[in-house]
């Protein structure tokens, strides 16, 4: 039983990181290599600070954030400024990712490449589940703000968008920082949950992880990147394979996705369960009909 | 010691060039990157390296053979991952998806079945150096930077006398009027991607001889990406410019600062380069299509 928890925990870690991801590369339609970093950050933040200074978790994971957030800005500021084509900033942020776990490997707070064992075990799962469900919520209603239509106006068209006096460094920016913070959320958690994080954990093996999740689940919406990484992680828990076999399905999955359905196993649309409701009232069912048709 | 230092970073700088081309030669048709380039590069390296150990052939052929090899596996990945794409017209963003699903797959298919082992190819080149005004030089640096660049030069001379090479060109600046004036596009993406391919092959035997052969010594050609944004996405000379401006500074960077920040520094240069200079030294600046 405790390993079940175990694996749900993870899962509910995952899709805080997923969730915000999907924001920046779902619904503004950047792609990001690198976002292992930024849970990188917010753990080592998160972590540094329970372990040596011993200030209260919810704080410490705030800071995480926080500080996600700020380097985000720092990444953010000149290459989005500069309104780099989508594959130029993905190598940007590939090399973000990658100067990143360099530091990290190199400062003596963090340790070195040994990494930080004892960390302090706070996170169980209904600590994650809390912060999932949160950030989930809180996801749902900025994409349904005004900040999130604009986004979705700059991932369809940023010409279009940049016309319809849409500033583009803005929305890209914000929802850059906002996927930075939801990672540096699952970073502290993470950390807390492992109690021992060390720089190789946050490869691009993760960064390709959170991403392949996004695109999996469907550029554009928030149940199916979380339907997504729930089956990424529980699948090969499930089937006991090997790391390595868990990567070259990942592989797979991006290219026949790709080839067969570009939108992703959700598409456009969210998971819900009003069409069990609808079977019984056939008028809503053919609205609902409408609705997919237009 | 400079004057080695120089040496050394030129012939890395030659080995970058070698796999910044291919990056550049299917950028400036498809005007996508192709990620999965670096793959074929440590597929080439594989197929060179037991070609040369399992069954024995000399260096030239085993070398040819790679070459082949690594094309032959570059129209594959094409034909079957690509293309669907390509013909569908798929913004160059699912494109670039694609390419990275089709690493991340070849990559972990080579750590499963291959196994991670270091291969290490036997000696080709004799350990013994070559004096030079006062510093060694080893023969295999001179070797890989004098073949790259014939390599690159007899590239050049294909693109501008031959046919084909017109098309190339001319596809690169606009596909739709080349395909109009009687270019076969599908055809002509096949050969991209073979020459593409080829000079994997090479590039790979040469990271393989230099280092060794590994399943993520692909992870390198994020080097050659590096040079080639440098260069200028899409231009021949420039992948051959940026490639060697890096693997120099690189190399002076790791002998007279730290070895362990060579890589932040290659990745910040590439940051301020793409932010400074968009195009790089040599390139045109595309703007996604609208």
């Amino acid at each position: 039983m405790d390993y079940i928890y175990g694996v749900m925990a993870v899962i509910c870690i995952e899709i805080i990181a997923t969730v915000g991801l999907s924001v920046f590369t779902g619904f503004t339609g950047l792609f990001s290599l690198g976002h292992a970093a930024f849970m990188a950050i917010g753990a080592y933040t998160s972590a540094i600070l329970t372990y040596f200074y011993h200030v209260p978790f919810v704080l410490a994971l705030l800071s995480g954030m926080l500080m996600s957030g700020l380097i985000s800005i720092i990444l953010g500021f000149p290459t989005l400024r500069a309104k780099l084509r989508g594959d130029y900033f993905a190598i940007a942020t590939l090399g973000f990712g990658e100067a990143m776990r360099v530091i990290l490997e190199n400062l003596s707070i963090t340790q070195g490449a040994r990494g930080l064992p004892g960390i302090k075990h706070y996170t169980t799962l209904p600590v994650a589940a809390i912060f999932a469900v949160v950030v989930v919520w809180l996801t749902k209603n900025f994409i349904l703000s005004k900040f999130g239509r604009n986004a979705i106006a700059v991932r369809e068209d940023a010409v279009a968008a940049e016309m319809a006096g849409i500033d583009l460094f803005k929305v890209r920016m914000l929802s850059l920082i906002y996927s930075a913070m939801c990672g540096g959320l699952a970073g502290g958690l993470f950390a807390h949950y492992l109690n021992f994080i060390q720089p190789a954990m946050f490869t691009s093996v993760l960064s390709t992880q959170l991403t392949s999740a996004v695109v999996a689940g469907g550029m554009g919406s928030i149940t199916g990147p979380i339907l997504a990484i729930a089956l990424f992680i529980a699948v090969p828990e499930v089937l006991r394979v090997a790391n390595m076999w868990r990567l070259v399905a990942y592989g797979l999955i991006l290219v026949l996705i790709m080839i067969f359905r570009p939108s992703g196993i959700m598409g456009y649309h969210e998971l819900s369960f009003e069409w069990i409701g609808n079977l019984f009232r056939k008028k809503n069912c053919n609205k609902i009909a409408d609705k997919r048709r237009t | 010691m400079f004057l080695q230092t120089l040496i050394t970073g030129f012939s890395i700088g030659g080995i970058y060039a070698l796999m910044a081309v291919g990056y550049s030669l299917v950028f400036s048709i498809l005007n996508f990157s192709n990620f999965a380039h670096g793959t074929i590069i440590m597929l080439g390296a594989y197929i060179g390296y037991f070609l040369i150990s399992s069954f024995n052939l000399s260096f030239p052929l085993s070398l040819i053979g790679a070459v082949l090899g690594a094309a032959l596996l570059s129209l594959l990945n094409l034909r079957l991952a690509y293309n669907p794409l390509i013909n569908r017209r798929s913004p160059s963003l699912y494109l670039m998806i694609t390419a990275m699903g089709v690493s991340i797959f070849l990559e972990n298919m080579v750590y499963v079945t291959v196994g991670s082992h270091f291969y290490s190819f036997p000696e080709i080149f004799k350990q013994s150096t070559i004096k030079f005004f006062g510093s060694d030089i080893s023969p295999l640096d001179l070797a890989a930077l004098i073949f790259s660049l014939i390599s690159i030069y007899a590239l050049h001379i294909f693109l501008t006398k031959t046919k084909i090479g017109t098309a190339i060109r001319a596809a690169s600046y606009d596909m739709t009027t080349a395909s109009l004036n009687g270019v076969n596009m599908t055809k002509l993406i096949g050969i991209v991607f073979l020459l593409a391919g080829a000079f994997a092959g090479l590039a790979g035997v040469f990271l393989g001889v230099k280092y060794m052969v590994y399943p993520t010594m692909g992870w390198i050609t994020n080097k050659a990406y590096i040079a080639a944004v440098i260069g200028g996405l899409g231009s021949l000379p420039g992948a051959v410019i940026g490639g060697l401006i890096l693997g120099v500074l690189e190399t002076f960077v790791s002998v007279y600062i730290s070895s362990t920040i060579r890589d932040v520094f290659s990745f910040s240069m590439v940051i301020i380069f793409l932010v400074i200079q968009p195009a790089g030294l040599l390139g045109k600046y595309l703007e996604e299509k609208v």
